[in-house]
């Protein structure tokens, strides 16, 4: 009975000092990625490299997933509005769940798992196979080689998809609800147009993307840069990129949108 | 500088992202919001605001000229003060009535601007006179009630 009390409390403190430990190691790791960003932009080639690789390879995904969840807001929503007379409020309803709520977490969830995994797995293998160890011998810094314009390139791409998403949703609603469901053309969009505000509504879900993006590429990277250089160690990294950033995505939207949306 | 296929595609998905922003900002979006910059603030005092809420819209002639700034309570009167943001391109007279109406049956409230035949114009920092307070269903309700048992005791005697 001792004994297994004993072994929980230091598996507690264990796990405690060691999820403090890696807050600590990716404090230092994001200060460094930081530190050499100036290099990342002084070439661009690279840079435009990870946008192709964590930016243009999401955006089937995003395009047809955006599609899907525009069509079936427009179609729940217009089931829910018909009963209380009011299907015209449907383009309010596609427009403003899509662009505060579900363009930026969904993309967000969409990226960790299309592109974070992805540069976790890149950035796994090279530290198994040595690579990054190879160029710091060639005296090339691999954060100024691999990991700043990795950074930014999924830095700069969220807010895209983020956008993406949620145009295709606002198409997918209206495919739905005006072409299908015969809901008025001119009524979905007036009504669109005023109930959503650029700087309340458009802005802040564009804020919320880009944090969401920085979380998630963040987390990827070091996730990545600290795996055991293993076959294990990577698969291991790679699935705690996802879960970690989906619940970091999750716990941050609350935070934001606490911030944004409850000013009375 | 040569040009390569990831260029095209890093290309187009970056003009397709700044479209799919504008079309969210021009298409979705209504940018006629007033700035801070562009309009001016005008007060005005009512015994009771109802379920006007901060960034409620004020109207002109059922057009939208401006949003509710600010809602304080003021205690030396017992009234609730309400601040509005109205766009500059548009002058009401100092005896503007406001009034604190609803669109629809149980639509979100608004506040209604009635102009006054004066002269003058509202200025920055100015005080509306004539208010028209939210209606209140119940006190409504209480009065209508009131009004039927008077008549109905009334015709007993």
């Amino acid at each position: 009975m001792m004994r297994a009390l004993d072994g929980g409390i230091r598996l507690i403190g264990h796990m405690v000092g060691n999820g403090v430990w890696r807050l600590g190691s990716a404090s230092r790791f994001m200060t460094q990625v930081a530190a050499r960003s100036a290099m990342a932009f002084r070439r661009p080639r690279l840079l435009l490299d990870e946008v192709f690789f964590s930016g243009v390879l999401s955006l089937i995904i995003i395009i047809i997933s955006g599609l899907f969840v525009g069509l079936v807001l427009g179609l729940q929503g217009y089931e829910t509005l018909k009963r209380y007379g009011s299907a015209e409020a449907l383009g309010t309803l596609v427009a403003l769940s899509l662009v505060r709520e579900l363009g930026p977490v969904v993309s967000a969830l969409l990226f960790a798992s299309r592109a974070g995994s992805a540069m976790t797995a890149k950035l796994g293998l090279m530290k198994s196979n040595e690579q990054l160890s190879a160029m710091e011998m060639m005296a090339v810094d691999p954060f100024a080689r691999v990991i700043s314009p990795m950074f930014w390139g999924g830095f700069l791409s969220m807010p895209l998809l983020a956008a993406i998403f949620s145009a295709m949703g606002v198409f997918g609603g209206y495919l739905i609800g005006v072409v299908i469901l015969g809901v008025d053309s001119g009524a979905f969009w007036s009504q669109m147009q005023a109930n959503v505000d650029l700087r309340y509504d458009i802005v802040n879900g564009v804020i919320k993307s880009v944090v969401f993006g920085a979380a998630v590429t963040a987390i990827a990277l070091f996730e990545g840069y600290d795996s055991p250089p293993t076959a294990e160690g990577v698969s291991h990294a790679v699935t705690r990129t996802v879960v970690t950033s989906a619940l970091a995505v999750l716990a941050l939207d609350f935070v934001l949108t606490s911030f944004m949306f409850t000013g009375l | 500088m040569s040009r390569t296929a990831v260029d095209l595609w890093v290309g187009i998905f970056v003009t397709a992202g700044l479209v799919a922003l504008l079309v969210l900002a021009l298409k979705v979006g209504n940018a006629s919001s007033v700035n801070e910059t562009d309009g001016y603030r005008v007060m005005a005092e009512f015994d009771n605001v109802g379920g006007l809420k901060v960034r409620s819209p004020v109207k002109g002639a059922g057009i939208v000229v401006g949003r509710v700034d600010n809602i304080v309570y003021d205690s030396k009167k017992g009234v609730g003060r309400v601040t509005f943001l109205i766009d500059k391109r548009h002058e009401f007279p100092t005896d503007t009535i406001a009034s604190i109406l609803t669109a629809g049956l149980l639509g979100e409230q608004y506040v209604g601007l009635d102009i006054g035949g004066e002269e003058k114009m509202l200025k920055d920092g100015d005080t509306m006179k004539m208010t028209q307070s939210a209606v209140v269903l119940e006190k409504i309700i209480g009065q209508f009630l009131y009004s039927k048992a008077a008549e109905g005791s009334g015709k007993k005697e």
